[in-house]
């Protein structure tokens, strides 16, 4: 699903310039449950930004879903990460004069999907998130893990390929940090890919395979045993 | 998920989904909507009040300083500078008697006052005071074409210029020149000679030339200084009726009859003269050139401040929805899409606003009226496509100011917009 080949990602600073990524090589196939772990300045971020097409690499192949990502203008990018990426911010990112349910479905908006549509299958995930009842809200009168929900059922609802979670549970408490970490977890048992990007322990082992980065290089890369063993507790 | 992506590209601008997520923002972001509003409301009012009051006084000004009457005409003969049909360049067209009666006959219905002219200037004196004046030679018609105003008396009358009596009217000016404080009416004045009955005296509000005019008739002034049945030029006023196109036509077609029939080129500019009251109130337009000029100052002045207004409070609204932006480019927006709702809630809010600026300073306007005469401000009013100019200038300005910052907040990467706070 997700190919990363010798990967190079650096920024300008000043005169200078930051080597944030310095050639990963990463795949992802289908349905996995990845977590991508790492202090802060080890590039995760901009790894999952490369890969979320929001921003570009300067060297190395990606590919999506079997196609080279290259020369992307922003139009193309912005089609594609209509159809195949839905995103999860640690910060939520709902537009705040739109209700729970207008956020769901401002992503089919850009499907042009019209608005009767669109609103219908924006329930359906809100139902399937949980919080079908504060549909009408808006994310203000929302806590934390409703806005997360509302966020998830966002990046579902375009039926996408990938899940992108950027630190989803960062702005949470535990006990909701573990709900939200649930409804990640039951999304990708029905199938989806699910990329998260966290530096908490705890949230990458509730993942299937932990990928762990230090200054821009994969340091290690392995899958999480006692996952089976869990499951039964739940 | 093709067809989705398909429909996605095809937007067009009047889908009713788009105007939909446009009235949210706008609906749901009210300061900013009214911010951005009241900016171009206000910018419109301004212009509107500003022009309408300039132009209340440019109307005071009219009806003050206009010397001549507005629609009048006068036609003047000289030497050809073409050479047409056989005749050589250089040849004098002299108007005569029968122009007069050809010109009365052909446009009767559109001519209002019309009087031949004999003008000399003449050495006159009373009792030893003497001075040099214009004697005109005209019809009864010719006090009305001057909009002068009888004081004392009368002016000439038919039966003067049939029975061509030596009567005069004088200007209030050449009363004042020859007889002081003392009245003019029933004196003799000479001229050149001759002695000619002063029956009235009139005033001009033309100024203090038109005042020291004197008129006589005009069969008098001909036999005494013409030889035959020649004369000097005409003076006429067209039907008021008329509309300015009119007008303008009836000039030419004026001009062009006349022409023929004094076998003269219709391109020469010299030969036949005819002059409007344009030409005529040279000073009065030029003042009221100034006037227009200071009007169209003020209105550009106040344009440009309701563009900058605009143009900063886009820039503003761009910026504080940069997350936004970046929200929707995350969630699949393309740049244009992004372009094209900016822009569109741009000219939404210009054209709402301005029109509202319009409507009340237009209302403004009326509510006036002529309350404010003693200030010289009379009948404050704008023309419409003036104003209606002036909004499509600001909804230009504000498409402009929008697509700018709009194009700028398209262009940069979602992750940078998405960490603006």
């Amino acid at each position: 699903m997700i190919k990363i080949e010798k990967l190079h990602k650096s920024y300008p600073i000043g005169k200078g310039s930051l080597h944030v990524l310095k050639g990963l090589d990463l795949h992802i196939k289908e349905g996995e449950f990845v977590s991508i772990m790492g202090s802060s300045g080890s590039g995760k971020s901009t790894l999952l930004n490369i890969v979320g097409l929001l921003d570009n690499h300067d060297t190395g192949n990606y590919y999506l879903n079997g196609q080279l990502i290259e020369n992307l203008d922003e139009k193309k990018a912005a089609i594609l990460r209509n159809k195949f990426l839905g995103f999860v911010f640690q910060s939520f990112n709902l537009i705040n004069y739109k209700s729970a349910l207008e956020n769901v479905a401002l992503p089919l908006y850009y499907q042009g999907i019209g608005r009767k549509e669109r609103n219908k299958i924006a329930l359906q995930y809100l139902d399937k998130v949980g919080i079908k009842d504060r549909a009408e809200h808006l994310p203000s009168e929302l806590s934390g893990g409703e806005k997360q929900r509302v966020a998830i059922a966002r990046a579902l609802v375009t039926n996408p390929k990938v899940v992108l979670a950027d630190e989803p549970t960062g702005a949470l408490d535990s006990a909701t940090t573990h709900s939200v970490m649930e409804l990640l977890k039951e999304i990708n048992r029905e199938g989806m890919t699910v990329f998260v990007i966290t530096h908490e322990e705890d949230v990458a082992a509730e993942t299937d395979r932990i990928v762990r980065l230090k200054d821009g290089i994969i340091i290690s890369d392995e899958k999480v045993q006692k996952k089976s063993n869990r499951k039964s507790y739940v | 998920m093709k067809k989705f992506k398909k429909k996605a590209t095809e937007k067009a601008m009047f889908d009713l989904d788009r105007w939909q997520e446009i009235f949210q923002t706008i609906s749901k972001n009210k300061l900013r909507t009214l911010l951005s509003g009241f900016t171009i409301a206000f910018a419109i009012l301004l212009f509107t009040l500003l022009f309408g009051i300039g132009n209340g006084l440019k109307h005071t000004f009219e009806k003050q300083f206009a010397g001549d009457s507005q629609n009048s005409i006068y036609i003047r003969s000289g030497n050809t500078t073409k050479p047409y049909k056989g005749l050589q360049s250089g040849r004098q067209i002299q108007f005569r008697n029968d122009d007069s009666k050809f010109i009365n006959e052909k446009f009767e219905d559109d001519i209002q006052f019309f009087s031949p002219n004999i003008e000399r200037f003449a050495q006159a004196s009373y009792k030893g005071e003497q001075n040099q004046y214009t004697v005109r030679g005209v019809y009864p018609d010719y006090l009305p074409l001057e909009s002068a105003v009888i004081e004392k008396g009368r002016f000439l009358s038919v039966l003067d210029i049939k029975n061509k009596v030596k009567a005069i009217a004088i200007g209030r000016l050449v009363e004042k020149d020859l007889f002081g404080n003392l009245s003019a009416l029933g004196k003799n004045i000479v001229l050149d000679g001759l002695s000619y009955k002063v029956v009235g005296v009139f005033s001009d509000p033309g100024g203090d030339n038109d005042e020291r005019f004197i008129y006589a008739p005009f069969t008098t002034l001909q036999g005494i200084y013409m030889p035959n049945d020649e004369l000097d030029r005409f003076g006429l006023t067209f039907n008021p009726k008329l509309s300015n196109d009119e007008a303008i036509a009836f000039s030419n077609l004026l001009t062009q009859v006349l022409k023929e029939k004094h076998k003269v080129d219709p391109r020469d500019q010299s030969a036949i003269r005819v002059q409007n009251y344009a030409e005529g109130a040279k000073n009065v337009q030029q003042f009221m050139g100034v006037l227009n000029i200071i009007i169209l100052f003020i209105g550009i002045g106040t344009l440009i401040a309701g563009v900058i207004g605009i143009s900063n409070i886009m820039v503003y609204i761009v910026k504080e929805r940069t997350k936004e932006l970046g929200i929707r480019k995350a969630l699949g927006a393309t740049p244009n899409s992004i372009i094209g709702m900016i822009m569109m809630e741009s000219i939404f809010i210009t054209a709402l606003a301005g029109y509202t600026g319009l409507l009340i300073g237009v209302f403004a306007l009326k509510g006036l009226g002529d309350s404010l005469e003693k200030y010289f401000i009379l009948n404050p009013s704008v023309e419409t496509y003036v104003v209606v100019g002036a909004t499509i200038v600001l909804i230009v300005a504000g498409t402009i100011a929008g697509y700018i910052p709009a194009k700028r907040a398209a262009s940069i990467k979602p992750i940078v917009a998405l960490n603006d706070e």
